[in-house]
């Protein structure tokens, strides 16, 4: 069993509303020096495999099939561990 | 002349569809449910707005793998005329039918409201009792209607004419103050290359009598409904 973290972001020339509305919030109370929020998805998924390289691709699969749509965002994997 | 309304759920604008078209319209309409594996014999699919599934993960995203939708796909392909409305659109782009993808409204809120689209393309099955330029008023009643599209196919959607209706003023003026959203281009409606599947935000199933505002949703219906039967 392995648990395979994800995130999920929006593409970098795509428009993030919830970030740009984040940064403007965060201009209001006096964070001046952050200058970008671009806000995405954590995904964690437990895979019932025996090996690291079958819990990759398949976490790879169930994410461009359903978890993330490439029209508009981009994925990574962060870390695949065994339980 | 038959047509599919799809339930998903949280669908919640199944029966305003199955209202405007069988009981101001007349057509045969039944609802088909997402977990049906084939549609009856039919001549148009009506993909409802509302939240399927919540709106859990994208928009859409979870309803493009029902079952129904497989056949509604299929049936697309084969030259089938089908509609999306609202969260339906957002299917469609799920689903691949259309080009693009949807975001969260530029302002964040979700917006309700009776808007101004104007009629870009007249030969669609869906338009093509309307005339060219055409300004409708149709609500809108969405969070996540901000389309976006990758600058290649913006360019192919816009080379090919697949920009149906666009939000513009009432005079027909596209211009940035009266897009709702955000969309790229004002983009109210898309359809595909074929031209057999329209995906649009505004609610043309919520205008179709004057006691409701405006009846302006009736053209596209009619229009669709009249192409068909001649087929």
């Amino acid at each position: 069993m392995f648990n395979v973290r994800i995130s999920v972001t929006l593409l970098p020339s795509i428009l993030d509303p919830k970030g740009k509305a984040s940064l403007g919030a965060l201009k209001n109370l006096g964070f001046d020096s952050v200058e970008s929020v671009r806000i995405g998805k954590l995904i964690d998924l437990e895979i019932n495999v025996s090996t690291e390289q079958e819990a990759k691709e398949a976490a790879e699969h169930a994410t461009r099939k359903l978890l993330a749509n490439e029209v508009m965002e981009d994925f990574e994997i962060l870390s695949i561990e065994e339980k | 002349m038959h047509v599919s309304v799809l339930v998903f759920p949280g669908s919640n604008c199944d029966h305003d569809a199955y209202h405007a078209l069988k009981h101001v319209l007349g057509a045969d309409v039944s609802f088909v449910w997402h977990k049906e594996i084939s549609l009856p014999k039919t001549d148009l699919v009506l993909v409802p707005g509302g939240f399927s599934y919540g709106d859990y993960l994208r928009s859409g995203a979870i309803a493009r793998f029902s079952p129904v939708m497989q056949e509604v796909v299929k049936f697309a392909n084969k030259g089938g005329a089908v509609i999306g409305i609202c969260n339906g659109f957002q299917i469609l782009l799920e689903s691949g039918l259309l080009p693009g993808a949807m975001l969260h409204n530029e302002n964040l809120r979700f917006i309700c409201k009776h808007v101004f689209i104007k009629t870009e393309q007249n030969d669609t099955p869906f338009t093509n009792g309307i005339e060219e330029n055409r300004v409708l008023t149709i609500p809108i009643a969405h969070g996540e209607g901000n389309y976006t599209a990758s600058e290649s196919v913006l360019k192919e959607i816009e080379d090919n004419n697949q920009v149906v209706f666009r939000y513009c003023d009432a005079e027909g003026n596209v211009t940035p103050d009266f897009n709702p959203n955000g969309s790229i281009h004002n983009i109210a409606g898309i359809c595909n290359k074929e031209r057999n599947v329209l995906g649009m935000m505004p609610h043309p199933e919520r205008a179709c009598e004057q006691e409701l505002g405006s009846d302006d949703g009736l053209l596209i219906f009619r229009s669709v409904l009249n192409s068909l039967a001649v087929l």
